[in-house]
């Protein structure tokens, strides 16, 4: 694959949702449904196919200034992840 | 329900739910034009009528999510027979439900397609009683079915609609799962379910025709698992088998009460979709709120937790795993719905198990029972049958 795109956009089989009485977001599918932890809400939450995976890590990286150095390569470990689930796409 | 005074029954109590019931399946109606004889509908078809009006259903979904509940299925018979299907859909879509339409696509249009969408329906999962029209017709006992499926499946894919196939398995055509794999790969679904039926409803009264031997769903496995080996992209195929050959049973509904609820057509609300076989009182939407229901109803505390648990569940240290196996099933199969489900071989019924899977691909009767009004069973007889 060398021309696939740096940029993730949500695979249109998952709706992301905040839940309040879950007290956090959770990606729904087909009759199912799967609880996000804090930090894979905050990047799925700003997939939007438009931001690319760097994009995504500035911006997380200016909201959370005093995250440990490794949240740049966590970005990309989950979205790694968020791929192999099929929860994200790249066109 | 803040005066638990007033409803000082033997149906209220404190309660013991510890979650809410994040799957809301909603039976619109029992009625089908497809009369498939290993339906999970009840088998007296008294409650044919007197079906939820579209507020009552509006208010069912609201208490529902307000609860907490995310998934929602419009299920039955078949929900496209309720006029007001694109109406309930959009409500629930509005409160925030991930909305599953659950049909056998007998009766879709494309206009009701694209109105669907338009009211933001989720997900579409189609039925299918074969990947042969012959067969498939026969089985749900309606010419010309097959057909409209397949049309129906291209339309779901055209309007960009997640969709999931459910072929239901039986001994009639589980020697044709190839095909089946093949057919939902070229209708490009996205997930399959190779559901063996379970034996409940009409299943039940047709079980001696429709278990499949031991060695069919063997070579099923294998035929699976080869499809699965040279199989690149395409839909994700989910196999279930049944529990019957099984040495643990499997863990129903995750749990009484603890995720599921079901609200049938007339009301009635239920821990699974069968429930109502049970000899309990069970509550109906009508005449409480759903938190009251899920919260303090006797039937949803009654088997939750492991308090009413019998020998062997009670000391066994799987009883987290499967919380003693299905209620119906126990009920069904040893009159007793306390009793452990006798799938599990610590259970001292268990066999009864091996009784039912010996005879399995050899009927005693000749014909299939279809799911219509004359071979109805009407309640009474069910229940001397089972006492």
């Amino acid at each position: 694959m060398t021309n696939k795109s740096n940029t993730p956009s949500m695979n249109p089989l998952f709706r992301l949702q905040y839940e309040k009485v879950q007290d956090g977001y959770v990606l729904l599918f087909p009759e199912g449904m799967i609880k996000l932890n804090p930090s894979a809400s905050e990047i799925l939450t700003l997939v939007d196919g438009v931001r690319s995976t760097e994009d995504i890590a500035v911006a997380l990286r200016k909201a959370f200034p005093d995250a440990p150095e490794d949240l740049e390569e966590d970005v990309t470990v989950f979205l790694q992840h968020a791929e192999e689930k099929k929860w994200v796409v790249y066109d | 329900m803040t005066n638990h005074a007033s409803h000082a029954t033997k149906a209220s109590q404190p309660t013991k739910a510890t979650t809410p019931p994040l799957w809301l399946l909603a039976e619109l109606t029992y009625q089908c034009p497809l009369h498939c004889p290993y339906c999970s509908n009840p088998v007296n078809m008294e409650e044919t009528f007197n079906e939820l009006t579209t507020s009552q259903w509006k208010r069912v979904f609201k208490e529902a999510r307000e609860m907490g509940a995310v998934q929602l299925g419009f299920s039955g018979g078949e929900p496209l027979l309720r006029k007001d299907l694109e109406e309930l859909v959009a409500y629930a879509r509005e409160l925030g439900f991930y909305t599953n339409l659950i049909t056998s696509g007998i009766g879709m249009t494309e206009k009701r397609i694209a109105r669907l969408k338009d009211a933001g329906l989720d997900h579409i999962q189609l039925s299918f009683q074969s990947a042969n029209a012959e067969v498939n017709d026969l089985i749900g006992n309606k010419r010309h079915s097959f057909k409209q499926k397949l049309n129906i499946a291209k339309l779901v894919k055209a309007y960009n609609y997640p969709m999931v196939l459910n072929f239901c398995i039986t001994a009639q055509n589980i020697h044709e799962i190839e095909e089946v794999m093949a057919l939902s790969t070229e209708l490009k679904a996205d997930f399959v379910e190779l559901a063996t039926v379970q034996y409940y409803g009409w299943a039940y009264e047709n079980r001696e025709h429709l278990l499949p031997t031991q060695s069919q769903l063997e070579e099923a496995e294998q035929a699976i698992n080869r499809y699965r080996d040279q199989q690149c992209g395409g839909p994700k195929f989910m196999f279930v088998t049944p529990d019957y050959y099984e040495n643990r049973p499997k863990a129903c509904m995750n749990g009484w009460g603890t995720t599921f609820l079901t609200v049938t057509p007339d009301g009635s609300a239920l821990p699974c979709h069968s429930a109502k076989i049970l000899p309990l009182t069970f509550p109906n939407v009508k005449g409480s709120s759903v938190q009251h229901i899920w919260e303090h109803d006797f039937s949803f505390n009654h088997f939750r937790g492991d308090d009413w648990m019998p020998s062997p569940c009670k000391t066994c240290d799987e009883k987290d795993k499967d919380f003693g196996g299905c209620r119906c099933q126990a009920f069904l199969l040893t009159g007793d719905m306390h009793k452990t489900d006798p799938v599990c071989d610590k259970s001292p019924d268990h066999h009864l198990m091996k009784t039912i899977t010996d005879n399995a691909g050899q009927p005693a009767s000749s014909t299939l029972k279809f799911r219509t009004v004359k071979n109805a069973i009407p309640v009474k007889m069910i229940q001397d049958v089972t006492a």
